[in-house]
Order: C-alpha cells, then sequence, then structure tokens
C-alpha cells in the first residue's frame, strides 16, 4: 500500500479553539485588575501576585510529578489563572508564606486531589481563599489604603466599605455616612480591599473582553448582580438607615470580581442556560444573605462555594429542551 | 424580516472557492466500479455477468425489496468484473466493473437518454410517476441517499402540504447545489413540477442560504411565473440538515424520532429535483452527478460532473492533480463526510464532493481534559448536552446515555468542532448511538 | 452550659430512639447463607458471573436459583466453600485464563491508515474495519485494559495488549468488547498458545505481519495431537494439550513465525529484526 491517509470521524474541521487560548484569554482579561491594583497598592501587590502564580505553577508540576503525569499541561495556563485569581482575592498586606499557602491549597485540594483540570467541583482560588480566611482571619483581614506607599505613610490599615457598615451597624445601628465622592472611588478602586475587588472599572474592562471572546455568557454574571442590586435594594426601601443603597453592594465587596471572574468558572458551573441562570440566581440570594445577615461582611466566596456544590445538581434538573420534544416532557 | 434560521449552530469558515467555477464535465475513465451497495436500505442484485456488453443507462443490478432502487450503467462498454472492489465505507463490497467502450453511447442510438416522454408529465398519474422515480435509481443526491420514491409514497393517513427544496448547502467548501442552481434552473424546476404533482402539495418553498445571493436572484426569477417561495435563510451550519430547515422555513418541528411527514413536509435536494426531472422527461436515469472536487491539497479545484463509478483518482487527476502530500482524503463536506482509505475508490451516487487535505489542513493535536465551557450546549442544534452523553458513552454508560437523550443527535459535527479540549464528541456519541440501538434490538 | 448540654444530649437521645426504631421497624431479613456466602466471595464486584455485584450473586446461589462454580476469580476453594455451605457436593470448576492471541503490535504489523480519534478499538473498528491491515489482530487502543476489573491487562508502548497470567482471574469481562475477538478464555493448566488470530493464507499474512500463523503445519508436524489448523489458522488443541505427553512445548521452537509462545513464565520478546517487508 503506498498511500496511507488519516482516517477519522467526523467532522474534520475545528474551528482551532484550545484549552490553552480559553485560559490566556481569561488571563488578559484579568491584566487591567492587576494593574490597577499595582497601581493602588504599589510592590506589596505585584509580589504578591508574582508569588502566588509561582506557588501555583510549582504545585502544579509537582502534583503532576507525583502522579507521573505529563507536564505538558502545567503550560495549559490553568494553574497560572488560579494563581491569579486568588492573588486577587488576597489583601495587599498579605504576608509572603500566607500567599505560598494559598497557592499550594489551590492546587493541591482545590484541584488535584479531585484529578486535576476539568474535574474539581470547587474553584481553587476559592476554596484557597476560603481556608485562609478561616485559617488566618487576622491576616485575611488587615487591609492596607490604596496609594500608601505614594502618600509616604507605611502601611495604614483601613476597613472595606462593607466592613466598615457593618461595623458601624453593630456598634451604632446607623450607617456610616458616604459621600458621592466615594462612588467614584469605588468605580476606579480607590478604598481598601483585596487587590482585584477594589477597581470596578477594571473588573468591567476585563469582562468586556470575554464577552468580546464569547468565553462568558450574560447568563451567570448578570442574574448574579441583578439578584444582589434586587434583594439589597429592597432592604434599603424598607430601611436606609440600616441597610446600604444597592450600589454600594454592587461596586463593593468583590461582587463583580466574583460574578464575572469566580461563579463563571466554566468547570464549576452549570453548562445549560437555564442552569447558569438558577446558578448566577443562587449566589446573589446567598450573598445577600451573607451580607445582610451574616457574620462576615463580605460573602460572594462563600456564595459561590456554596452553589459550585450544587453545580451537579442543577445540571442533572436543567438539561435544555431537545429539539423536537414536541409537547414531551423531558427529565 | 427576520432571518430565519434554527436553535443552535454555528457559522465554520465557508472556503467555497469553486463557487465562481461553471460545472465542467469529466472525462471517461479506464474503467467505471459501480458499487451494489449506493442507496440506504437494501443493496441492489446484479443482473449482468462478466462479458456482457452493456449501453449507457442499462439496467445492470435490480433492487430488491422496497427501500431499494436499480443501479445502471454509467457508460456504455463491457462488464470485466462482478466482485468485491474497496467501497467509500471502507471495506471491499460487491460492484460491478465495467470497462467503457469509449462511445459511451444510451440505447438504440438515443440521444440524452432512454425513452424520452411525449406526453406532458403532469398529466400521468402520481403512481406512475412515482414508478418511474423508482425506476431510475433517484436517491436523495444530498448525501443522505435516501431512495426517493420512498419519501414520495407517504403512508396513508399523512397528508403532506408542503415541498421544501434543499439549496442551502452549509457544508464548507462545496458548491455543487450552488452551482446546479445558478446554471440549471429548469430543470430543478421541472422536477419541482413533478414532485408538486406526485405529493399533491400546495406550498413549495426552496431554502438558500443567504451566503448565496445569485443563486437567490436566479430562483427567485426563475419562479416568478410559479407559485414557488424562494426563501433566504441565514448562514448557519447545520441549515441544510432536514429538521433544521423544515423549522426554519415553517416554524414546525419534527418530533423526536419522528419523520418530516410527520409535520407534513417533505425535503428534497435541488438536485434530486432535477434527477427527477431528467428520469420522467427524458428517461435518463441516476448516472451522472454533480461534484465539487476541492480542498488545499488539489491544484485546480472544479465542479465536476461525474460518472457514477469514477475513481477518486481520476477526479483528482482531472482537477489538475495534487499540490502537496494529500494527509486525509474525505468523500463529502468536512463536516459530516467520511475519510477514505485510498483514492481507488469509486465516487458514488451520494458523493456530493471530495475534499483533499494537506497536513496543515488536518487537525492532530490530541484530546485533553473537558472544561465544561458549554460550548458544545450552546451549538447543538439537537439541543442536547453532547459533553456529558460523551462522558457517559467513554464510560459504557449506556443506559444514562440514552437518557440524555443520544438518540436525538444528528451528528452535525457542531460540538467537536467548537470544542477547546478536542475531544471527539460525535465519535463517542455515534458509537453509544450504536450501542443503544444494538440493545433495544435484543430485547 | 447546662443548656447545651440538656439540648444537644436531648437531640442525641431523641435520633437514638428513631434509629433504634428504624432498625427493627425496617429490619431486612437476610438469609444467613447468604451473607455466609458474600463472606466467601472476593468482593471484586466484576460481574463475571452474571449478576450485579458479588451480593446479586450470593442471593441467587443462597436461593438455589444457580450453581457454585460461576465466580472464575474466587477459583476452586471458594468454589468448595460456597459448596459446603450451600451444602452441594463441589464441581470441579477448570480455571481459566484469557490470552491476547496476537504479537502484532506497530513494529511487528502494517497498518492501512492512521488513526484519529478516541482511544476505543469499538469505534476505531467501525472506521474501515480498523486501523490494523490484519483483519483479526490488536488494534491496541486498550478497550480491554479499561474494561479489566483486576488490572490484569497492559498495553505495551508499541500498542499490543497484554495480559499478566497471574493477575487474570478468568473473569472473561474482556472477551465480548473486542470488536476484532482477539482474546480468547484458555485453560489455566496449559501455557503454550498460537498467537495469532488471522485466518488469511500465509502469503497475505506475511505481507503485513511478522509474526502472524502462515498455516505451514510446522507445529502440527512436531506435535499432531496438540494441534489443529482450521481455515489457515493453527491454534493448540486444548482438550490434549492438557496431557503431559502431547509435546505441546515441542512446536514452540518449530514456529518459522515465533508465534507459538510458552506464557508461563512469560516469554523473551520476539527477536525484533525488522521484518523485511514483502514487496506487496
Amino acid at each position: 500500500m503506498t498511500e496511507q491517509y488519516y482516517l477519522s470521524s467526523s467532522p474534520h474541521m475545528h474551528s482551532g479553539a484550545t484549552t490553552d487560548k480559553v485560559m490566556r484569554d481569561v488571563i488578559y482579561a484579568l491584566l487591567p485588575a492587576c494593574l490597577t491594583a499595582v497601581w493602588f497598592f504599589g510592590l506589596a501587590a505585584l509580589t504578591t501576585l508574582l508569588l502566588c502564580v509561582a506557588s501555583c505553577l510549582v504545585a502544579e508540576a509537582a502534583c503532576l510529578k507525583l502522579q507521573g503525569r505529563a507536564q505538558s499541561t502545567l503550560a495549559d495556563g490553568s494553574a497560572v489563572l488560579t494563581g491569579l485569581l486568588l492573588a486577587l482575592n488576597l489583601p495587599a498586606a498579605a504576608p509572603w508564606w500566607l500567599t505560598v499557602l494559598g497557592g499550594a491549597v489551590a492546587i493541591v485540594i482545590g484541584k488535584q486531589v479531585y484529578g486535576g483540570l476539568g474535574y474539581n467541583p470547587f474553584n481553587p482560588a476559592l476554596v484557597a481563599r476560603v481556608v485562609l480566611l478561616i485559617s488566618f482571619p487576622i491576616q485575611m483581614t488587615s487591609w492596607t489604603a490604596p496609594l500608601a506607599s505614594a502618600s509616604g505613610v507605611d502601611a495604614v490599615t483601613m476597613a472595606t466599605p462593607l466592613g466598615e457598615w457593618k461595623t458601624a451597624v453593630m456598634l451604632t445601628s446607623k450607617l456610616p455616612a458616604v459621600q458621592p465622592a466615594d462612588y467614584l472611588n469605588y468605580l476606579t478602586g480607590n478604598m481598601a480591599g483585596c487587590l482585584g475587588e477594589v477597581s470596578a472599572v477594571a473588573v468591567l474592562i476585563g469582562a468586556a473582553y470575554l464577552f468580546w471572546r464569547r468565553i462568558i455568557t450574560w447568563h451567570i454574571p448578570l442574574t448574579f448582580v441583578v439578584t444582589v442590586a434586587v434583594l439589597t435594594g429592597i432592604f434599603w426601601l424598607v430601611d436606609p438607615t440600616r441597610y446600604p443603597d444597592p450600589l454600594l453592594h454592587v461596586l463593593t465587596g468583590g461582587l463583580l470580581l466574583g460574578a464575572f471572574f469566580m461563579a463563571t468558572d466554566m468547570v464549576t458551573s452549570p453548562v445549560s442556560s437555564t442552569g447558569m441562570i438558577i446558578f448566577g440566581f443562587g449566589c446573589g440570594l446567598i450573598t445577600v444573605l451573607i451580607r445582610l445577615f451574616g457574620g462576615y461582611p463580605e460573602g460572594v466566596s462563600f456564595a459561590i462555594l456554596l452553589m459550585n456544590a450544587a453545580t451537579p445538581l442543577i445540571d442533572r434538573y436543567t438539561p435544555p429542551r431537545k429539539f423536537g420534544a414536541v409537547g414531551e416532557v423531558v427529565r | 424580516m427576520k432571518i430565519k434560521r434554527f436553535p443552535g449552530g454555528l457559522h465554520p469558515p465557508e472556503h467555497k472557492s469553486t463557487a465562481a467555477r461553471a460545472i465542467e464535465p469529466c472525462s471517461l475513465p479506464d474503467e467505471l466500479v459501480i458499487p451494489l451497495a449506493q442507496h440506504i436500505g437494501a443493496p441492489a442484485e446484479p443482473c449482468v455477468v462478466i462479458g456482457d456488453t452493456v449501453a449507457k443507462g442499462q439496467v445492470i443490478a435490480q433492487p430488491r425489496g422496497f427501500v431499494s432502487v436499480p443501479i445502471h450503467a454509467s457508460s456504455s462498454g463491457v462488464v470485466t468484473a462482478v466482485e468485491p472492489r474497496l467501497h467509500p465505507m471502507g471495506r471491499p463490497l460487491p460492484a460491478i466493473v465495467i470497462k467503457p467502450d469509449g462511445r459511451d453511447a444510451w440505447p438504440d442510438g438515443l440521444e440524452g437518454g432512454m425513452n424520452p416522454l411525449l406526453v406532458d408529465p403532469l398529466t400521468l398519474p402520481p403512481s406512475r410517476l412515482r414508478d418511474m422515480v423508482r425506476n431510475a435509481g433517484v436517491v436523495g443526491l444530498g448525501g443522505a441517499t435516501f431512495p426517493t420514491h420512498v419519501k414520495l409514497s407517504p403512508p396513508g393517513g399523512k397528508k403532506i402540504n408542503t415541498l421544501i427544496l434543499n439549496g442551502v448547502e452549509c457544508e464548507p467548501y462545496l458548491t455543487a447545489d450552488h452551482r446546479l442552481m445558478l446554471e440549471e434552473p429548469e430543470r430543478i424546476l421541472a422536477g419541482i413540477d413533478i414532485l408538486r404533482r406526485i405529493l399533491g402539495v400546495e406550498r413549495v418553498c426552496i431554502g438558500i442560504e443567504e451566503n448565496k445571493p445569485d443563486a437567490i436572484a436566479v430562483m427567485r426569477d426563475a419562479c416568478a411565473q410559479r407559485d414557488i417561495e424562494v426563501i433566504a435563510l441565514k448562514v448557519m451550519y447545520p441549515q441544510g440538515a432536514e429538521k433544521q430547515l423544515i423549522f426554519a422555513v415553517t416554524g414546525r418541528q419534527t418530533p423526536s424520532g419522528g419523520l418530516p411527514m410527520d409535520v407534513g413536509v417533505v425535503v428534497q435536494n435541488v438536485g434530486t429535483a432535477a434527477a427527477v426531472a431528467d428520469a420522467i422527461i427524458h428517461g435518463r436515469p441516476l448516472v451522472e452527478r454533480i461534484a465539487t472536487i476541492t480542498g488545499p491539497a488539489l491544484v485546480e479545484p472544479k465542479n465536476l460532473r461525474i460518472r457514477i463509478g469514477t475513481s477518486l483518482r481520476h477526479l483528482v487527476a482531472e482537477c489538475g492533480g495534487l499540490r502537496e502530500e494529500v494527509v486525509k482524503v474525505i468523500m463529502g463536506g468536512p463536516m459530516m463526510g467520511h475519510t477514505q482509505l485510498s483514492l481507488d475508490v469509486p465516487a458514488i451516487r451520494g458523493t456530493s464532493g471530495l475534499l483533499l487535505l494537506d497536513k496543515n489542513a488536518v487537525a492532530t493535536r490530541s484530546e485533553g481534559p473537558c472544561i465544561r465551557c458549554a460550548r458544545c450546549v450552546s451549538v447543538c442544534p439537537a439541543r442536547l448536552l453532547p459533553t456529558t452523553i460523551s462522558a457517559y458513552a467513554r464510560r459504557d454508560m449506556i443506559a444514562e446515555a440514552e437518557r440524555f437523550n443520544a438518540l436525538d443527535c444528528i451528528e452535525c459535527g457542531c460540538c467537536a468542532y467548537t470544542c477547546p479540549a478536542r475531544i471527539p464528541l460525535v465519535q463517542s456519541i455515534r458509537q453509544v448511538k450504536g450501542a443503544i440501538l444494538a440493545k433495544r434490538r435484543l430485547s | 452550659m447546662l443548656e447545651a448540654i440538656l439540648s444537644l444530649g436531648g437531640v442525641g437521645f431523641c435520633a437514638a430512639l428513631a434509629l433504634g426504631f428504624a432498625a427493627q421497624k425496617f429490619a431486612v431479613e437476610v438469609d444467613a447463607r447468604e451473607a455466609a456466602i458474600l463472606e466467601v466471595l472476593p468482593g471484586a464486584n466484576c460481574g463475571a458471573c452474571g449478576f450485579p455485584g458479588c451480593g446479586g450473586y450470593a442471593r441467587a446461589v443462597a436461593s438455589g436459583a444457580v450453581a457454585p462454580e460461576l465466580c472464575p476469580p474466587g477459583g476452586p476453594e471458594t468454589v468448595a466453600r460456597i459448596a459446603r455451605i450451600i451444602g452441594v457436593a463441589a464441581i470441579a470448576v477448570d480455571p481459566q485464563v484469557a490470552v491476547v492471541i496476537c504479537q502484532g503490535d506497530q513494529q511487528r504489523a502494517t497498518e492501512k491508515y492512521r488513526y484519529l480519534g478516541i482511544s476505543d478499538c469499538r469505534a476505531a473498528q467501525k472506521l474501515a474495519d480498523g486501523p490494523k491491515t490484519c483483519p483479526g489482530g490488536c488494534l491496541g487502543l486498550g478497550t480491554c485494559a479499561a474494561i479489566c476489573p483486576f488490572g490484569a491487562i497492559t498495553m505495551t508502548d508499541q500498542h499490543l495488549a497484554v495480559i499478566d497470567r497471574d493477575k487474570c482471574v478468568g473473569c472473561r469481562k474482556c472477551v465480548e468488547p473486542c470488536p476484532r475477538q482477539v482474546i480468547k478464555m484458555t485453560p489455566r493448566s496449559v501455557s503454550v498458545h498460537v498467537l495469532c488470530n488471522s485466518h488469511d493464507k500465509g502469503a497475505l499474512v506475511r505481507r503485513y505481519c511478522q509474526v502472524g500463523c502462515i498455516a505451514c503445519q510446522l507445529c502440527k508436524k512436531a506435535a499432531p495431537e496438540a494441534y489443529v489448523i482450521e481455515d489457515f489458522l493453527a491454534r493448540v488443541d486444548y482438550r490434549h494439550a492438557v496431557k503431559p505427553t502431547a509435546g505441546v512445548e515441542v512446536a514452540i521452537d518449530k514456529c518459522p513465525t515465533h508465534c507459538i509462545r510458552d506464557d508461563n513464565p512469560p516469554p523473551a520478546p520476539v527477536p525484533d529484526e525488522k521484518p523485511a517487508p514483502q514487496a506487496a
């Protein structure tokens, strides 16, 4: 036989999409948030970002080696992405060991113990964030004032807007006064908080890129944000002296970062559009419950993790209605 | 007006470089290998033996059963063998081999067909017309090769009110139907008149994708005097899939597991309509078809009018030979076509195209884990969960795959095309569909 | 403090009551013999007996519906113990072992095309009857290895399935899924096999495989009792080969294509002279 061709099952064309490209696109989308973090928090932010990514890569490589699997998946960008996401969920003042530990937890406990990319039920970066938040609450909630290094003052600590509100209501049963100018700061990121949660604008620029590249759809982020806005809006209308307005809720507490980058994590969110809407609503509802009635001022991480746990169940009960299911109920 | 389409789907690069090339005749090959299995249903039974002299259009194999059609000699010559030959399905299957005498002569010195009809075909009873369609060996030329007379014989109780002509040609690379509509609209219209007479339908539509404005214009022009709608459809693969086309044109959803006739529709490819006209008016059986011979490995891609049984090697030579080393040979389009073992395979009635890919056009990247990006879910025109079905299929969990409606998959390839993890979703779903059907046959 | 102790204790007490009630009310009657049988079964839940798991088989045996010797992984010892439990005479079972009767890996056998797709021999077989030119050869994509519940099947670097006779319990699960029926069940007492599954004529076999049986009759001449040749393929006649006098081993060195192998101990690899591909 002189000629030997490839034989394969159809289709014989491919869009050219690869997992690496998907991961790379998300990483690009995170760059504005990373840059603003470095702008506001200076070298500390840069160190945290780099340390976290490095820690994730080393943990991933070690896991792959231990399991005797090819190191090629190291290059797919998923570990880098996890590292970036985790770093953006850490305060700028996080000590180096906390960052390194977080990276290792994210990869080992959040991802590899389940079998690696594609098999983890929970968002690895959020697993790490929550582990750190519960284990090291002091370090995880010591916020540096933005632009502190620029003003020459060394590490001024201050509270996040939601934290401030929660404390104030607890102590005085009254909301602290919020100036209109504060909203501008929430928008640009001139407030205390995790590296990535501070700048709404940077997150939204990245999100726009993700939409343009069709990495994410509107279903999860929109329902998430709208649910939070509507529910907090109701409480605000009922008692504006006790409950902050929905705009504050949407712009602070990492809601946008969570809605556009964490809740949309493909591996841990539902696949059908109905499922995604349920998922987004659940995230919003739990976030609001935690923020208004729970012990933590911010609830996005917990909300997403809880909904991650519900994803298989949601997927099971929300398959799309098949084409041709005329007058027939699909399970 | 909103452009008509169906849910799901995608738009791969069209690569229709042959769209501007007129249909050319193909030279007579040295040998014609005419397989007995060229249609869905029972293979035909040979009725010639080695040494017989046959005329062009002569029946060389008789149908077996209702869902079967006769096979005809596609040129005049001598039968040199009746034996298994490599078939496009990938294994040797019975075929009749004819050595052409070079005269390409129809019987009795007739020109361009046999028994030309001397009366207006529309005065003949539908049953007679249907028999003539069958005797001419007409099958669906879109690629599925389902015997046309069967589609034209709806069981009693099924009322057909709409005939849809499929001029969508949504597969990338292929332009055969496009050229047919541009160059020979009168053949298609003559066929439509006959099909309409057989089915007794009111409404006739021709669906054409918007990326063929010239074909839409030509068909609109040709249909001006007739009560036929030419409908421009959104460029979206798989717009030409039967149930998707019906939905786009009529808004009717063919029930799962049902047939178009369950919603009162019959769909015929435009090429099939032309073949029906040839069969009835000129008594010319299906001995040739139009096919697009194309691909990056080919010197000069063309639309050729090919005789059934011509080897792919001859078709390649007819298009100036190979420019690059070909690594993948596909019969049909790139989304649903079948890869071939060799170029020494005959073109058959279902050969809508031949695609020759060089190494740059073949994706050999190995698959990775599913990252649940849900792209397959959003493009699936059958509205299934390809990744879920595939995951069950890979674990031999047949009952679960069935519960997620694996059998509704139309194997269009959208899911695998779009999968960033390069999972061969269609292959595993196809595999489990076979397993489900096998299990059903057992029980 | 007291409040906490009381409330927790109360909850615990109520739960205990509920559990105790449930245990009595919904107790499932278990045949003592069934439990005993389950105890002696290997617990691999391999399904070789045809029942869903060891529990299903134990129930069936206890009820007298099926014989005790359907558990190949358990071997004769398990059969004897089950027989004792249900009080029947143990039937001698002939333990079996699965063998891949092919040595045509990528080095030694040709392929008619390059396969792209899922690693499943059944899927590859659907594309032009599989990439191996030989119609009976192992496709080497690992369907059997993935199915084997005992990890007894491994794939070589050159894509050939090899069964470890020490790990194989003879459960037969790999036999039916193989699209080329290249896995055969053989008596454990015989370790010499003809490792070829091609019924093509010798001249054709030589064209696509260095280690295929060419039906040259030399094995049959060397040990007439132990070999049969049918349809251009030699095989060991296991009924006679079990006899020490059959001389099944003497043919090993006679085979010109090295396709008769003794599996115990595992044979040294076939000398890898790159086969002169015969002019087609």
